[in-house]
């Protein structure tokens, strides 16, 4: 956006990519050479199963005594006849019917059941929920098996009757992945808005719920496909099947009886039914990992979405001016560092392109932009913390005098933490939910200071109680989802300091919090700044914060640094545009509301950021 | 006038009036029933085309009054009034129908548009919903992406080709398909970008100043209410504190809560800064109780 708020041009909107999702996900599946081997398989059975009367011209039920074990490789029977001289080839043919029918009967029973009960549950809650969720687990823990036995004995041999059954049983399954799909999506605060835009229930649920259901339901559905045609064999093989009917499972039996006789009768249904199960299984998995690729790539592409480059060709490196450091006071030395992410179609986006810095010690550098501005992305290159598929180079990157270029990822940790203190943006993410808050801040200090464990906690005390906390000994004690999110982010802060380094590392440390607590913390590292002479570089989008706490400005734009100016200058006398335009949308009390329009409201086609 | 409630002028009728409003949250299992209460005896009033500011921080129950409004957070006590009639009790029938004159903008602009719908389909719906052709429907979706600002031809892409800022404007056209007479803007702009937060709260300026509608602001950024609002009302643990005319409660808070959250509101101007902490500090030392000190 920022292109265009100094230039004013009207740019159309930038297309990100204009395929609909469920195309993406096809083609996705299409690259897992197993998955789409084995659709393939199911599809040729299929067409097999069809075509049945085609292949073979014998009844597959019709018996004759004078080819009872008729052997194979003949004109007659291309693959034997069993037992009861039953053609062996009709018999799988038509049992690839059975099977492919077995697996449609439970797929639609156990979808029948569970996705309407599942989005009923799910999305209504109360007692519907908690009725349907007794059912469901009522239902798990019956013995499928003897459930099954007891109804065939019952009612007599009947395979589809077995199947609906079975079915029945399988349905929880079904109901509960809705249920906690519709439970997510209920969540989506797009459902809300259509709730409040006057939809019925049943339309948002058709509409807004049921194309988000629609994914897993085929992933388990390949699966309960499996899981049918197995059961129908099972059944048939023992022998409680209708006895009408081919079936695999029937083959097997047949074949079980003359293991001695005929083994090659075992060889086809055996093959026939791992093929087709487990091509289920795999068709099932492809669709999973198809979205997961989805979901991961949608994800990458989110985290980077800032650079909007197409094409932008790296310029010819600049001739590395190896500049002489200057070994005095400065603390944090950065010359031309540039940060690119790889993109799926094999481009390049630059997220950093050439920033130079330095911050002396126990100055406050602050690093302002807006979203997308590579503000983060510089202060993770100084962390060392960039994620893996990230290029960062630079000309130089010195720490104290301390080459950060040529350091292994070993020597950059020991400085981290150390030397080089870190505060996050959100204190509840950074914090481990399974671990204390008094061994998060004592085992650093005992790794990088080398203190006992009774010292480590001392000092850690004595930190809580110096950023604030009332009770140190009660916070030292709690788990981190024990104490408000202000107080997270003191205890952050304690452990950022605890090494006492030289250096510390603010990303956008209040944009979590409350104003009220924002106005404490800044407080905090302005004394503790202070105390310890740290020289800091502070990451943010507020200019207030920056007014509040910094001595020296870098305004970015872009990946690239605008101005640098001590901080009263840049506020007082911005030098270039884009800075003065940043300042003047700050909405606070120096600005005023109606002569000062900040932008024309008729240039608003560009894209603009969220933070 | 401080206060509306206390001091009602007679020739404007509220648009919607919110009377003692208490909302309990229930919280936990079936077993063992406990409540947290979010709202406690609220009342508030807005009259027709006005803005009123809904300024608290997180857990004040700011979101809860819009939520309230809106029929998506259970009232335990208490009375709304809209255009002169009680919507606190509504079948679900009579709440879709007051859909087209109540109407919402949220927060994240990322997760309140279906990602897999057109935006075409997601201004539309709501028309057709109420009726509305599908020829007219698309007559309105073209006339709605010119009221904010978009390209017609963003109509065929999907909300990940936009932008926050152009997925808010979205998320606006879509709450002004069917002519609302109040919108409840629960922190439209603090997911946005500075320049992004100028220009959208400068949108909703305009399309009041041409439809009339009436905005419930909730925000927890001082300065967006001092943008957007000529009332407003500062909240704290499920209560209002203060209420009244926003330029006079700014420059003259009574409640030692309001002070305290303008104080500790920076100021982009390093020396009118320093002179504001200093403030503060003097503020809190006079405090009885360190009500902000520590949380």
């Amino acid at each position: 956006m920022t292109d265009n708020l100094v230039t004013g041009t009207r740019k159309s909107l930038e297309v990100v990519s204009s395929a609909p999702q469920g195309d993406k996900l096809i083609r996705k599946f299409l690259r897992e050479p197993a998955a789409v081997i084995s659709l393939v398989f199911l599809a040729l059975l299929a067409v097999v199963a069809m075509l049945a009367p085609l292949i073979s011209s014998y009844d597959p039920t019709a018996t004759r005594l004078a080819d009872v074990l008729a052997p194979p490789f003949t004109s007659e029977h291309p693959l034997g006849a069993d037992g009861v001289g039953r053609d062996v080839l009709a018999n799988l043919v038509y049992g690839a019917q059975t099977s492919l029918s077995s697996a449609a009967i439970v797929i639609a029973v156990s979808l029948l059941i569970g996705v309407p009960t599942g989005l009923l549950a799910g999305y209504r809650q109360g007692w519907i929920d908690g009725v349907s969720m007794w059912i469901s687990g009522a239902l798990l823990s019956l013995p499928a098996i003897v459930v099954l036995l007891v109804v065939l004995a019952r009612v007599g041999r009947s395979t589809s009757l077995a199947l609906v059954v079975f079915g029945i049983l399988i349905a929880p399954s079904v109901f509960l992945l809705i249920r906690g799909s519709v439970r997510a999506v209920r969540e989506e605060l797009y459902v809300d808005a259509a709730r409040v835009s006057g939809l019925s229930d049943i339309r948002i649920m058709v509409r807004h719920i049921l194309p988000v259901v629609i994914t897993p339901t085929i992933i388990q559905a390949a699966l309960l496909a499996g899981a049918g045609i197995g059961i129908e064999a099972g059944i048939a093989f023992l022998g409680l099947g209708s006895s009408d009917k081919a079936s695999w499972g029937l083959m097997l039996n047949d074949a079980s009886q003359n293991i001695f006789n005929a083994p090659w009768l075992l060889l086809w249904p055996s093959v026939a039914l791992v093929l087709t199960v487990m091509a289920c299984t795999l068709v099932g998995n492809g669709f999973r990992d198809a979205l997961a690729n989805y979901g991961s790539s949608a994800g990458r592409v989110k985290t980077v979405k800032a650079a909007k480059h197409p094409g932008s060709t790296p310029e010819p490196a600049r001739p590395m001016e190896k500049a002489p450091v200057d070994p005095g006071d400065t603390l944090l030395v950065i010359n031309d560092l540039r940060v690119s992410y790889p993109r799926p179609n094999g481009e390049k986006s630059d997220v950093v392109k050439g920033v130079s810095l330095r911050v002396e010690r126990g100055q406050i550098l602050g690093l302002v932009g807006e979203s997308g501005s590579g503000k983060s992305q510089t202060a993770f290159s100084i962390l060392g913390l960039l994620p893996g598929q990230a290029d960062m180079t630079a000309g130089t990157l010195s720490f104290a005098g301390v080459d950060l270029l040529g350091m292994t990822p070993k020597e950059r940790n020991r400085l981290r933490g150390a030397r080089i203190g870190y505060i996050p943006q959100e204190p509840m993410s950074n914090l481990d939910p399974a671990f204390r808050i008094g061994s998060q801040l004592t085992e650093p200090m005992q790794h990088h200071l080398g203190i006992s464990a009774k010292a480590a906690k001392d000092e850690a005390l004595k930190l809580l109680a110096r950023v604030g906390i009332p009770d140190p000994e009660r916070v030292f004690r709690s788990y981190p989802h024990q104490v408000s999110g202000g107080m997270a982010q003191r205890v952050l802060i304690a452990g950022a300091v605890s090494c006492n380094p030289e250096l510390l590392i603010a990303d956008e440390p209040t944009t979590a919090l409350d104003v009220t607590v924002q106005a404490d913390v800044l407080d905090l590292i302005r004394s503790l700044q202070a105390e310890r002479g740290m020289g800091v570089v502070l990451v943010t989008h507020n200019f207030g914060v920056v007014a509040d706490l910094c001595d020296q400005v870098a305004v970015m734009r872009d990946g690239e640094i605008v101005e640098v100016a001590a901080v009263t200058d840049l506020f007082m006398n911005p030098r270039e545009e884009y800075t003065r335009l940043l300042l003047d949308s700050a909405l606070d009390s120096t600005s005023k509301t109606a002569n000062h329009r900040p932008i024309d409201s008729g240039m608003t086609t560009e894209t603009e950021g969220a933070r | 006038m401080t206060s509306v409630n206390q001091n009602p002028s007679p020739e404007a009728e509220p648009l919607l009036r919110i009377t003692d409003l208490t909302v309990d949250y229930r919280i936990g299992g079936l077993g063992r029933k406990r409540t947290f209460r979010a709202l406690q005896g609220v009342s508030l009033d807005i009259k027709p085309g006005e803005t009123l500011g809904l300024v608290g921080e997180s857990g004040s129950g700011k979101s809860t009054i819009g939520r309230a409004v809106l029929g998506l957070a259970p009232v335990t006590n208490g009375d709304i009034r809209f255009d002169g009639r009680s919507i606190t009790e509504l079948s679900k029938k009579e709440r879709r129908a007051l859909s087209s004159d109540i109407q919402v903008v949220f927060q994240d602009p990322y997760t309140s548009l279906n990602p897999s719908m057109t935006i075409s389909d997601i201004l539309s719906e709501p028309m057709q919903v109420a009726g509305t052709s599908r020829p007219d429907a698309q007559r309105r979706v073209r006339e709605l992406l010119d009221v904010v600002n978009l390209p017609s031809n963003a109509s065929t892409r999907y909300p990940r080709e936009f932008s926050g800022g152009q997925r808010q404007r979205i998320a606006i056209a879509r709450s002004l398909c069917r002519n609302p007479k109040l919108i409840v803007c629960d922190e439209p702009v603090s997911a946005l970008d500075l320049s992004t937060q100028a220009r959208v709260l400068q949108l909703f300026s305009d399309i009041q100043e041409q439809t009339g509608v009436s905005l419930l602001f909730v925000t927890h950024d001082l300065d967006v209410v001092r943008h957007i609002s000529e009332r407003v009302a500062v909240m704290r643990r499920g209560e209002i504190v203060e209420t009244g005319i926003t330029e006079q409660v700014i420059a003259k808070p009574h409640h030692a809560y309001t002070k305290a959250l303008l104080l500790a509101s920076p100021i982009a101007n390093p020396a009118l800064q320093a002179e504001r902490r200093r403030e503060r500090r003097l503020f809190l030392d006079a405090q009885p109780a360190p009500s902000t000190a520590v949380r």
